[in-house]
């Protein structure tokens, strides 16, 4: 089992690793091997999902045996070396492999905080997918250190700055005169310099700023749980005046969105497969506060915002959307009669909303008047698009029937069937019918 | 209860929906069910044989909901009535119905009956008389739509219970029966 040698990764519901504060993607590799060549008792994980993060690399098993290896992961921290490729004509003809140096215990076992062994793991790449730009990503975040940085964000920001600067000539207090070639020279380099100094500052106030932002993001991360925490054990104690600050406070969270987007970079041609489990993790919350069912075009607009600038098109989102059939997540994508399409989540049932239409619709000022979908979308909570589509579904089920006229397209109960053309004067009794007429006599 | 002259209505005329024409099938079959029984209804009580589509039918707007049947809706009820075979458009562009609450066959019945209970088995009489004369007042023959008339009394010379000549001028067709 995998799960004695390397700690297991825990992931969400849609199969997406959970990540750290601070902790972002880099890349994604399919189809990959990992074991460990020198250790036999090591287990072989074959062909499973490689994800690089800056703090770790997590090796997703393959939908199909889930169970015999669970997901796991390598901390970067552990990582010693990463031995370079050789390049042989024996490498042309096998998968590509990358080698790396991991601390380990006595017993091969690979921990966070490391151990006095080391192990050499090897990846085998079998997917047709290019090693080479992941090998480099992987030098790049195993170099970032961003694993330090989580503890002291600060740190990394400065540093980068003053290591730009050490390259630079004489200080600038000692001015030598401006005379002939030399001095011409002498005060283009100035110059120069004085235009590199400011740039140099302006990227040391980006950097700044981003070490900031992060703390901001992480601040605002922590205040979310709580409230989510909060929201999930409220009952009948809390207030509506805490309920408003706390509903507000979701809206400003809204905005700080989602910390490691998955990229077209990022995830290569797995793009698609790891946007929509992403994206299943992200509608939970929204669909929740719509009730259940959320217009596409809402969750669009939630979902880039989330992303901050990291944008994607409709027609990802689309196809995102589509591929939850292939996994098991808990929303699916719907498409109503008229085109409208929503997401919804699986729990959600059309028949406990109608259950709530029919009551509405046969209240008394409603079976005089009808509802329309505004009305419906008030009672029923829901946005008034939905409550159309809701309204027209429960039309289809022969629920309800529609009344358009000047004063706009309303609904009424239906009970045309229970309609007697032999005899039209005919009012059964218990019946929709006679519930209606009575309604209009008393009026 | 609600009248239309001293037509009765029924309840669901004040229905908003049954004014507009329904989308769903099963819905939109009964309503157009209804529709068709009340129109032949008020036809037969009425005594009205031609229906148009651009005309003020009083069946067709309801002023108590302020609603009235679209075009659409119109055409769609009649046409019901026209396949069921009580009703016949008079021209190609569908703008009027000939509304045959009684079938062609049962008026000719009509006038057999009415020619017997008069005495008429041999006798010679012009059309209008039949429509307007003193013998078929008080029958349902009287005031009944030259069409439809002229229609039943081909389908009775077909069967050889009498027989029509042609006057100088439309008004004074006559028939002989023969029965």
């Amino acid at each position: 089992m995998a799960g004695a040698f390397l700690p297991a990764a825990e992931l969400t519901e849609s199969g997406r690793p959970i990540l750290k504060p601070g902790e972002v993607e880099c890349s994604l590799l399919s189809a990959v091997d990992l074991l460990s060549e020198e250790l036999p008792t090591f287990p072989h994980l074959k062909s499973g999902l490689l994800i690089l993060t800056t703090h770790r690399l997590f090796w997703l098993p393959p939908e199909t045996n889930n169970r015999t290896n669970p997901s796991s992961f390598i901390p970067l921290s552990a990582i010693q070396n990463i031995i370079s490729n050789k390049k042989s004509i024996k490498s042309m003809f096998h998968s590509p492999r990358i080698r790396f140096q991991v601390s380990a215990t006595q017993d091969g076992r690979i921990m966070e905080n490391g151990g006095r062994n080391s192990v050499t793991i090897t990846l085998v790449v079998r997917g047709k997918t290019d090693p080479d730009s992941f090998v480099g990503k992987f030098w790049e975040a195993w170099r970032g250190r961003a694993w330090e940085a989580t503890g002291s964000a600060s740190g990394s920001g400065s540093a980068l700055g003053d290591g730009g600067g050490s390259g630079s000539g004489p200080p600038l207090a000692v001015r030598a005169p401006v005379v002939g070639v030399s001095g011409i020279l002498r005060k283009e380099q100035e110059m120069w310099e004085s235009t590199d100094k400011s740039l140099q500052d302006a990227f040391q106030d980006l950097n700044a700023l981003m070490s900031k932002a992060k703390e901001m993001v992480m601040l605002a991360e922590k205040m979310r749980q709580k409230l989510l925490s909060g929201s999930s054990n409220q009952n009948s104690g809390a207030n509506d005046e805490e309920l408003g600050t706390k509903e507000e406070m979701q809206d400003w969270l809204l905005s700080v969105g989602i910390v490691s987007p998955v990229t077209k970079e990022s995830a290569g041609a797995l793009y698609h497969q790891q946007l929509s489990r992403q994206l299943a993790d992200f509608v939970k919350i929204p669909l929740e506060r719509a009730g259940g069912m959320i217009n596409l075009i809402d969750i669009y607009c939630l979902f880039n915002r989330a992303r901050g600038t990291e944008l994607i098109s409709p027609d990802d989102l689309l196809q995102a959307c589509s591929l939850w059939e292939k996994f098991d997540v808990s929303v699916m994508l719907r498409k109503f009669d008229s085109g409208v399409m929503v997401i919804q989540s699986k729990t959600h049932s059309d028949e406990e909303v109608f259950a709530r239409i029919k009551s509405l619709i046969m209240k008394p000022e409603a079976l005089l008047t009808g509802v329309s979908a505004t009305e419906a979308a008030m009672t029923l909570g829901v946005a008034p698009a939905m409550a159309k589509e809701y309204l027209l579904t429960a039309e289809t089920k022969g629920l309800l029937c529609r009344d358009v006229s000047p004063d706009g397209f309303r609904f009424y109960i239906n009970f045309f069937l229970e309609l007697n053309s032999k005899d039209m004067y005919l009012v059964k009794d218990h019946s929709r019918y006679s519930t209606w007429t009575s309604a209009v006599l008393s009026r | 209860m609600q009248t239309l002259g001293e037509f009765k209505l029924p309840n669901f005329f004040n229905y908003p929906p049954y004014f507009t024409l329904q989308p769903v099938r099963d819905t939109r079959d009964k309503q157009i069910q209804l529709w068709k029984e009340l129109i032949l209804d008020y036809c037969r009580t009425q005594k009205i044989f031609v229906v148009g589509l651009d005309e003020d039918f009083p069946l067709f707007s309801n002023p108590v909901i302020e609603r009235s049947l679209s075009n659409e809706a119109r055409e769609a009820f009649l046409s019901a009535v026209v396949s069921e075979g009580r009703a016949e458009w008079t021209d190609k562009s569908r703008r009027k119905c000939l509304l045959l609450w009684h079938r062609i066959q049962d008026w000719a019945d009509l006038i057999i009956r009415f020619a017997k209970d008069n005495g008429l088995e041999d006798s010679v009489m012009t059309v209008e008389e039949i429509r307007s004369g003193i013998e078929s007042r008080g029958t349902e023959l009287h005031g009944m739509d030259r069409t439809i008339l002229m229609r039943a009394l081909k389908y009775l010379e077909n069967k050889g219970k009498l027989a029509i000549f042609k006057g100088t001028s439309a008004d004074d067709e006559g028939i002989k029966f023969s029965i």
